[in-house]
């Protein structure tokens, strides 16, 4: 099978996929006990003003015809209008997408930055405590209440030490830097604005790490047993008999074999990351699109929510296939095998 | 019958043996034990009633009368801590008993049946699997409203297509084994089948799947409760109370981190006896 028919067979299969979530979307929206038109209009409108309401957002229709409006509007980037805030749901996530993207990329570099030469030590130093100390990490990691460690460190940090803020972007007062590509890391940098690019990095480390913990694990765990399944390989063997330096061994040679099947892995962290956000984002107050929905889930609003699912489902299948596309620049492999 | 008995007793011996050969495994069992023991006798350990207002010791620091001290009605956290293991490991041994009974049978039904059936079942499950988890249960556990019970059903429903998936797939590589074969051509029905040789050569990584996933379902109910979605004060449940102890953070550390590493340890527990589980179960394992 050539490469073009893979990706063709899986954007078929991305279509299908959204179709699905659509459904299941619709379907939890009509699940709510309440009238969404009441809720809207608010307890004092009239009988008349719900009416109108309900009328307006075609919930008198019968279903199947809502859903073909549902999905009608889908197609056209509609994912319904906020009763928190009024505007089009995907404005509003689109607004907060920014905040969320860099915390999730500032992880996902935390935690690969660590958990890749955490999973290598523990694989080359197999069952030593350096290995235990790693494997303990990733248990403590895939146990952790995540909100709970971010309000640990808020305790440590802010409270006791006040090395560090404890919520919030930048401190209050600074200019936001002008926007490019709404990472405030990058755009003060552009900017010049050494201040603002400083206390955006102060603000970002405690989410960071909190929202990264959980994936350190997975990312070590991962790079633990494919470089000790590449370290058993004949080639291996070959190069030590040569007589080549260990390290060059295990760096050159091993680990970007062991590299390969861990892309995956890491691609799909950048999705659990975007959505593991919801939680982070609530502790530290940071505005992305986690807090965005934990308000609409607080003040009942289903369009936000629902909205939400489909979009990040959307992203998350989106990285999927851009994984296997990778996977098959970097193992040419693949190909042939099909 | 009586080969089948010995056999069955000697891989239960021999899963013993390797137990305790384990020390992370029999930590874990041991945790377990601990706090669900520690659940199981909160009435007879909590030295207070968790839900007694006591506004003349509100927001003590631990001390020998409060060993984990009070909240911000004077309610004692060790005992609420107690009584909502209760709560909290209630709702992971549900999920994941109901999540893992109702997921193998669709599975295994499916890889069985195959044709239309499979693929239509499959489809479904590959929608649901491709929604992330904590958004699809968040998105159900609103749209039934937020308590407890509702969060325990929506985080369910979102755990059983992984057990489908899991079991299928078991059934699938089953099926093809000489032995079904062989006793195919015996005549056995389709029900014997999987009673006798699917179920039973399936269960193993699914029982693995399940230890693991009692520490996802606590987590992610405590995450519901943190989030206003799961349990509602003034129950006593471990992420409802992280939350409730936000607003005293600073100067009150004691209430938000008791629970919490209620949590973190009993999550702990569960993942390790699955894990260890998990390496005692997988032949591949053994080899190396």
């Amino acid at each position: 099978m050539s490469v073009f028919q893979i990706i063709f067979k899986r954007l078929v299969g991305l279509v299908f996929v959204v179709l699905g979530v659509s459904v299941i979307t619709f379907i939890v929206s009509h699940l709510i006990p309440g009238d969404p038109a009441r809720l809207i209009a608010g307890d004092r409108a009239s009988e008349a003003m719900v009416d109108a309401i309900r009328e307006k957002l075609g919930l008198n229709l019968p279903l199947y015809e809502q859903y073909w409006l549902y999905l009608k509007g889908l197609l056209q980037g509609d994912l319904g209008t906020s009763i928190r805030t009024g505007r089009p749901v995907l404005q509003d996530l689109l607004a907060f997408f920014p905040a969320t993207m860099e915390l999730a990329l500032v992880s996902l570099m935390l935690a690969i930055l660590m958990g890749v030469p955490l999973g290598v030590l523990s694989a080359v130093y197999k069952n030593k405590w350096i290995d235990q100390i790693a494997r303990t990490i990733s248990v403590m990691g895939i146990s952790m209440p995540a909100f709970w460690l971010g309000l640990g460190l808020i305790i440590i940090f802010y409270g006791h030490l006040s090395w560090l803020p404890a919520g919030g972007r930048i401190s209050q007062g600074l200019p936001v830097p002008p926007l490019v590509t709404g990472f405030y890391l990058v755009d003060s940098l552009l900017a010049g604005e050494m201040n603002t690019f400083y206390s955006a990095l102060k603000h970002i480390v405690l989410p960071a790490i909190t929202l990264s913990f959980v994936h350190l694990g997975v990312v070590s765990r991962q790079i633990r047993s494919s470089m000790l399944e590449q370290l058993s390989e004949d080639y291996i063997r070959t190069a030590k008999a040569y007589g080549l330096p260990k390290w060059q061994v295990i760096l050159r040679h091993a680990l970007p074999n062991a590299l390969i099947p861990s892309v995956t892995v890491l691609g799909l962290a950048l999705g659990d990351l975007l959505y593991g956000a919801v939680l982070t984002e609530t502790v530290f107050s940071w505005p992305g699109m986690g807090l965005y929905v934990v308000n609409s889930i607080q003040a009942l609003d289903f369009p936000a929510v629902m909205g939400f699912a489909v979009l990040v489902s959307f992203v998350y299948v989106l990285l999927n296939l851009l994984v296997d596309l990778l996977y098959l620049i970097i193992d040419p492999r693949i190909k042939e095998v099909g | 019958m009586r080969a089948m008995v010995a056999s069955l007793k000697h891989r239960s011996s021999y899963f013993w043996y390797q137990l305790r050969r384990s020390p992370m495994t029999m930590i874990g069992l041991g945790i377990i034990i601990f706090m669900c023991l520690s659940a199981l006798l909160a009435p007879v350990l909590a030295p207070y009633n968790p839900d007694v207002i006591n506004l003349r010791a509100r927001l003590q620091a631990p001390s020998m009368a409060h060993f984990f001290g009070t909240d911000e009605v004077g309610r004692d956290i060790f005992s609420r801590v107690l009584y909502g293991g209760q709560q909290s490991i209630g709702v992971g041994l549900f999920v994941a008993f109901v999540a893992s009974f109702i997921g193998t049978i669709i599975g295994c039904f499916s890889g069985i049946f195959g044709k239309w059936v499979d693929t239509i079942i499959m489809r479904i499950m590959d929608v649901m699997l491709s929604i992330p988890s904590l958004v699809l249960t968040m998105a159900l556990a609103a749209a039934l409203g937020p308590s407890l019970f509702n969060a325990m059903l929506a985080i369910t429903l979102v755990r059983i297509p992984y057990y489908v998936r899991l079991a299928r797939g078991q059934t699938l590589g089953i099926r093809e084994m000489v032995y079904v074969k062989a006793a195919q051509t015996f005549g056995a029905s389709r029900r014997h089948i999987v009673q006798w040789h699917v179920i039973r050569n399936a269960l193993p990584p699914i029982i693995v799947q399940t230890t693991l996933d009692i520490g996802n379902a606590i987590l992610m109910a405590a995450a519901l409760g943190f989030i206003g979605l799961g349990a509602q004060q003034p129950t006593a449940e471990w992420g409802a109370m992280v939350s409730a102890g936000r607003n005293f953070l600073i100067d009150q550390w004691w209430y938000s981190t008791f629970p919490g590493l209620a949590i973190l340890i009993t999550a702990i527990g569960f993942n390790l006896l699955g894990d260890g589980m998990r390496d005692m179960l997988d032949p591949k394992q053994k080899v190396k």
